[in-house]
């Protein structure tokens, strides 16, 4: 069915980068040349053969941290992502065919809780919880499943109208088969491109949490918290911690392009095929 | 102005009230929900009895939760804010100044980014799927997938290191002249617009080539209308409401991204003692900052409903 | 240009619009596929002479509309005029570029909508609109420009002529806006005007008026006009010649009484005789097949009542005609029947039952013996299935038929409704029109049922593709004994497919009997107008219904 050249060119790069990022986490013990730990250096060496992009404020290989950063940022962010999607969307979905005090009671709780910006409410919180992987994949997870339920239910209801489906409950169809044979193949489109954007927006958070100094803690880190670790060079011209934020946009930037080619693919099928 | 838009005008302000004191309780219930107690997790697991107990006894802790929530629900009524653990402050004196800075900053790059966007959009809009457009577009992806400090530190590399025209931390103080407070605010103003300009012109384009596809429009092309007039006359009116709402949505996220700024400068406001005192788990502070936040991103959505409701020429002039 | 325009009130002579070769393309983008290039209209030629009316009529898809466009230069959503030459008052208009087209839009040439509501700007009030084009072109100050609309408004006979430009134009009724419109487009005083389908959305009692205050209209102020649509009938009261179009080529042309009474082509010998299928009228039997009695329903808990205390019956193997206009609650008598909305009283008996009102609480039997074919064939289907599973589906639920059984079945509904097994394995985005509403048909038939609830099934089509649709309604009936409770607000359909018929007016049956009782005479007041209100295919029969009526539409 896909044909490798009928890819737009953007959608391409954004396929192999992304594809790079994952294979560098999936692979980092067998890629990266140290340790994640492993002290080899002076502090902040510059680039050279030895150490491609140099060390950081440590004197570890920041190349070798890069690629154990990966791991982690991904790691957290494909929980994360995994944890707000499934809720979001199993809840929308509910909402959207029971109806009722059910929608109601879940769409205020989710209007509440959208009515404080998502940092705000993960700082309150995380003011009290133990900060740990799991407290973080948790927090990221469930506050982010708001956006989605929203998306997800607005679909959902909008098919939920549609002729076909009243068919469906005319014929006496049970909601089973109106959930997963009438509403999801057709809300399926818009929900997969917001994965990527929501993948996105975990990257993101992430980051900012760990670069917060609220996020994965030290010794481990990702990349957010590389950039914490190596700010201080920024006024001495050290450019150390330049390299992850950058490698954090790089990968949003290709998540978004694959995401942005989905969505374009599939609301320009009308129905049918594809 | 006719009565329903009044009427309107005066649910959507109480509605908003009901919010803000509902978010109170989230806010309140956000920093009570670990299992065990909150003395616990600020002393850790090495605390002696009698220093918990203390701690309990200051914290009122001793209270059933209700208790406290409207104790402290009553304090910030009255404007009464309590005072942070870490170092027994009134956090409402501390937050007073703060405050007046962040919204300095924010003020600043609001001025420059909501302009900026409206123009962007409507640029992108004249020009649609030629190359100026895609440009914009593909440059708001693109800055859309940047991480706040990433824009923040190359700023600070390339302005305030390499050529030195900008300090790279900034630091203002109450008596400090007014252009060298502008200049210590240059660097995260810009960080700030760069982090909100790309949604806000995105979603302004997305906004005005919705109703530039009305019916109306055509006939307004088929009078014979310039295309400028047409815009100016028939297109325009009727986006306002949509960009009032975009603007304050992207203001709201001005919020969030002021915390991270203000972290990265070290600029004395709201976001970096929020973000201080959670480090800190100094709870009364968080509790405070975070119901001050959530109280401007409401207020923004209700001025944004506000404006689009004064805008609809339909409830202007009921039948 | 000023020399050409004669004063107003006055006949005018020769040649107004000259329309060579036109070529009209657009570029279409299928998905998946290279971008291709698509001719919408192939060479067409016409002429007018001011202060004449041409008719342009097809079905969707003729291009008739992207040719009206054209005398002013205009394509909408990226088409593209690539050949032949558009002569207004004597020079090519498509050689003038984008100033020359501003210079005569609104000037020369002026436009109505077909959905006057969303084509005036909401924003603005009525009067600045109405004369925002005579003050863009300067043809007239601000108060001779609006002295001239209040004349138009009295002319368009619309209630407070003085004070209805004051309004915005949500303020006001469809049927009003669409004379506005008229008012807008008359008042910079054109030469020609191009009415886009503009009685189309309108109910039927209201269109005839604003036909009739069109028609007026043009006669008094000598102004010409293209009148684009679709339904013949119309397009013969108020224009002098008639041009055929069908995808985009020219298929008859000439005077109007030559067209209706003596087509030569067999697409418009079909055009003109598609209101006239004979369907004799069935005996009633003594014993129902659904019997509603004294139901009322209403939406909002009961506040806003839209059924009020209606009694019909549909007789085993017959149709009932439900017939109203917007809002006379006809649909939902459909949604009570089915259970979807149940009444607040009165019952229902099916097949010697008494039916559950809501549909949660009704038997697998009830389900399948009654069931619902839609108006929009293509929100009635899921897109993601295709027809075999959709024809396929009731028979699997109903019956438990699997894997061949079950698709030999689906061959056979393939072959009652005309189309072959071949379109098993299709999408309902690959179908056409009729096509998706025979699948429709086919998966109702699949349940076996006594009863078909038809809800507007051919409004949404072309005509002849709707004849199509009645004759196999009229067919299956035959064949499978099924009974029909056929919603509709087209009189003349309902002549072609009734046994017995129910007109509706604001939630009431007004009217109630047998197909010949119900359409003799005498007749009470609202049926009366409904059926005058039917445009009829004859030269004259606009001005004998305004004179016949007795009382006014409540259009407005």
């Amino acid at each position: 069915m896909l044909d490798i050249k009928r890819i737009p060119i953007p959608a391409l790069i954004g396929i192999v980068l992304t594809t790079l990022f994952v294979l560098a986490a999936l692979f980092a013990p067998w890629i990266a040349p140290h340790g994640n730990g492993e002290i080899i250096g002076d502090v902040w060496e510059p680039m050279s053969s030895a150490h491609w992009l140099g060390t950081d404020n440590l004197g570890r290989d920041l190349l070798s941290r890069m690629i154990y950063g990966a791991r982690i940022t991904l790691f957290i962010a494909v929980l994360a992502t995994a944890l707000s999607f499934s809720l979001g969307a199993i809840l929308g979905f509910s909402a959207a065919v029971f109806g009722g005090w059910y929608d109601t009671l879940l769409s205020r709780l989710v209007d509440l809780l959208m009515s404080i910006p998502t940092l705000i409410m993960a700082l309150v919180v995380l003011s009290v919880l133990p900060t740990n992987l799991i407290t973080l994949i948790l927090v990221m997870g469930i506050l982010d499943s708001t956006r989605v339920y929203r998306l997800s239910r607005a679909v959902a209801v909008d098919i939920n109208v549609m002729d076909y489906v009243e068919a469906a409950k005319l014929r006496g169809e049970g909601s089973g088969w109106i959930i997963f044979r009438e509403i999801l193949p057709n809300a399926l489109s818009p929900l997969v491109s917001e994965l990527g954007l929501r993948f996105i927006y975990a990257v993101l958070f992430l980051s900012t949490l760990s670069f917060l100094g609220l996020g994965v803690q030290p010794p481990d880190a990702d990349w957010g918290g590389m950039v914490k670790e190596n700010k201080d060079g920024i006024v001495f011209g050290i450019g150390a911690a330049l390299i992850p934020a950058a490698a954090i946009a790089m990968l949003a930037i290709s998540v978004n392009l694959v995401a942005d080619w989905v969505l374009n693919r599939t609301t320009s099928l009308k129905g049918g095929r594809g | 102005m006719g009565s329903p838009v009044l009427r309107l005008v005066a649910q959507r302000i109480a509605l908003g009230i009901l919010l803000l004191l509902a978010v109170s309780v989230l806010i309140f219930a956000g920093t009570q929900i670990l299992p065990g107690d909150v003395a616990q997790a600020i002393l850790g697991q090495s605390a002696t009895p009698e220093s918990l107990a203390n701690l309990r006894e200051q914290l009122g802790l001793n209270d059933p939760a209700y208790v406290r929530y409207f104790r402290w629900l009553g304090g910030v009524v009255t404007g009464d804010l309590g005072t942070a653990m870490s170092s027994g402050q009134d956090i409402a004196t501390s937050i007073k100044g703060r405050l007046w800075n962040t919204l300095f900053l924010a003020f600043w790059a609001a001025i420059v980014a909501i302009p900026l966007a409206v123009i962007l959009g409507l640029i992108a809009v004249r020009y649609r799927n030629g190359w100026v457009d895609k440009l914009i577009s593909g440059l708001a992806l693109a800055s859309a997938s940047f991480p706040e400090f990433f824009i923040g530190y190359v700023l600070v590399y390339f302005f305030a290191v390499k050529w030195q025209i900008f300090p790279g931390i900034s630091t203002v103080y109450d008596s400090m002249p007014f252009g060298e407070r502008m200049q210590a605010i240059a660097l995260p103003a810009t960080a700030l617009t760069l982090v909100v300009l790309a949604h806000m012109m995105r979603m302004t384009r997305a906004a005005i080539l919705n109703v530039m596809q009305s019916a109306y429009v055509e006939t307004a092309e088929l009078k014979g209308l310039s295309a400028f007039n047409v815009i100016r006359k028939h297109a325009f009116p009727n986006a306002i409401a949509p960009i009032i709402s975009v603007v304050m949505l992207n203001l709201a996220y001005l919020i969030v991204g002021v915390v991270v700024v203000e972290v990265i400068f070290v600029y004395p406001g709201m976001g970096q003692y929020l973000v201080d005192h959670v480090t800190k788990r100094d709870v009364p502070v968080v509790q405070a900052v975070g119901l001050v936040f959530a109280a401007v991103y409401i207020s923004l959505n209700i001025i944004a409903d506000i404006g689009a409701i004064v805008a609809n020429p339909r409830l202007r002039h009921p039948k | 240009m000023a020399d050409t325009k004669a004063k107003p009130g006055q006949p005018k002579q020769g040649l107004l619009l000259d329309i060579r070769n036109l070529r009209i393309e657009a570029t279409v983008y299928p998905p998946g596929e290279p971008p291709k290039n698509i001719v919408l209209v192939h060479d067409v030629s016409l002429t007018l002479e001011k202060g004449k009316v041409l008719g342009l009529i097809g079905e969707s898809g003729a291009g008739k509309s992207t040719i009206g466009l054209s005398s002013m230069g205009y394509g909408r959503g990226g088409v593209r005029i690539t050949g032949g030459e558009v002569l207004l008052n004597g020079r090519d208009i498509l050689k003038g570029g984008k100033e020359g087209f501003r210079k005569l839009r609104g000037r020369e040439v002026c436009y109505v909508a077909q959905s006057a509501a969303a084509a005036f700007n909401p924003a603005h009030r009525l009067m600045d609109q109405v004369v925002e084009a005579t003050l863009l072109h300067g043809t007239a100050t601000r108060a001779e420009a609006e002295k001239r609309a209040v004349a138009l408004f009295k002319k368009l006979s619309l209630p407070n002529p003085e004070t209805i430009g004051e309004r915005f134009p949500h303020q006001v009724s469809g049927g009003q806006l669409q004379r506005v419109m008229t008012a807008m487009a008359l008042c910079s005083e054109p030469d020609l005007i191009v009415f886009d389908e503009p009685t189309t959305a309108l109910d039927v009692t209201t269109q005839i008026d604003v036909l009739a205050a069109i028609k007026e209209a043009i006669r008094d102020t000598h102004v010409a006009a293209l009148y684009i649509t679709h339904d013949l009938a119309v397009v013969a009261q108020v224009s002098d010649e008639i041009m055929v179009l069908r995808d985009g080529k020219k298929v008859e042309h000439g005077e109007t009484r030559r067209i209706i009474e003596a087509p030569r082509t067999d697409y418009t010998k079909a055009l003109v005789s598609v209101r006239s299928i004979e369907h004799e009228e069935k005996e009633l039997t003594p014993t129902a097949l659904l019997s509603v009695r004294g139901a009322t329903a209403a939406y909002g808990g009961g506040v806003v009542k839209v059924l009020q205390n209606v009694s019909v019956d549909v007789r085993p193997g017959q149709t009932l005609a439900v017939v109203g206009e917007s809002g006379s609650g006809k649909s939902t008598l459909a949604r009570v029947v089915t259970g979807l909305l149940p009444p607040i009283s009165g019952s229902i008996t099916f097949a010697g039952r008494t039916l559950a009102p809501r549909l949660a609480a009704r038997s697998k039997d009830d389900l399948r013996e009654l069931q619902m074919i839609y108006q929009m064939a293509d929100v009635a289907m899921n897109p993601r299935q295709p027809v075999g599973t959709i024809i396929g589906r009731p028979l699997e639920f109903y019956f438990g038929m699997r894997g061949r059984e079950r698709d030999h079945r689906v061959a056979e509904l393939l072959d009652e409704i005309e189309m072959g097994k071949g379109f098993m394995d299709r999408y309902p985005a690959e179908l056409s029109g009729g096509q998706k509403q025979r699948v429709c048909i086919a998966r109702a038939l699949a349940a076996k049922p006594k009863l078909i609830i038809c809800d507007e099934v051919t409004s949404a089509l072309d005509p002849l593709v709707a004849n199509g649709i009645l004759k196999l309604l009229l067919n299956l009936q035959q064949h499978e004994k099924v009974a029909y409770l056929f919603i509709t607000h087209d009189l003349a359909t309902v002549k072609s497919i009734a046994d017995s018929i129910a007109v509706m007016y604001r939630g009431e049956v007004v009217r109630y009997g047998a197909k010949s009782k119900v359409l003799t005479p005498p007749f009470d007041a609202y049926t009366d107008l409904l059926l005058s209100s039917v445009p009829e295919m004859e030269i004259g029969w606009l001005e004998k219904a305004i004179k016949g009526r007795r009382i006014e539409s409540g259009g407005h």
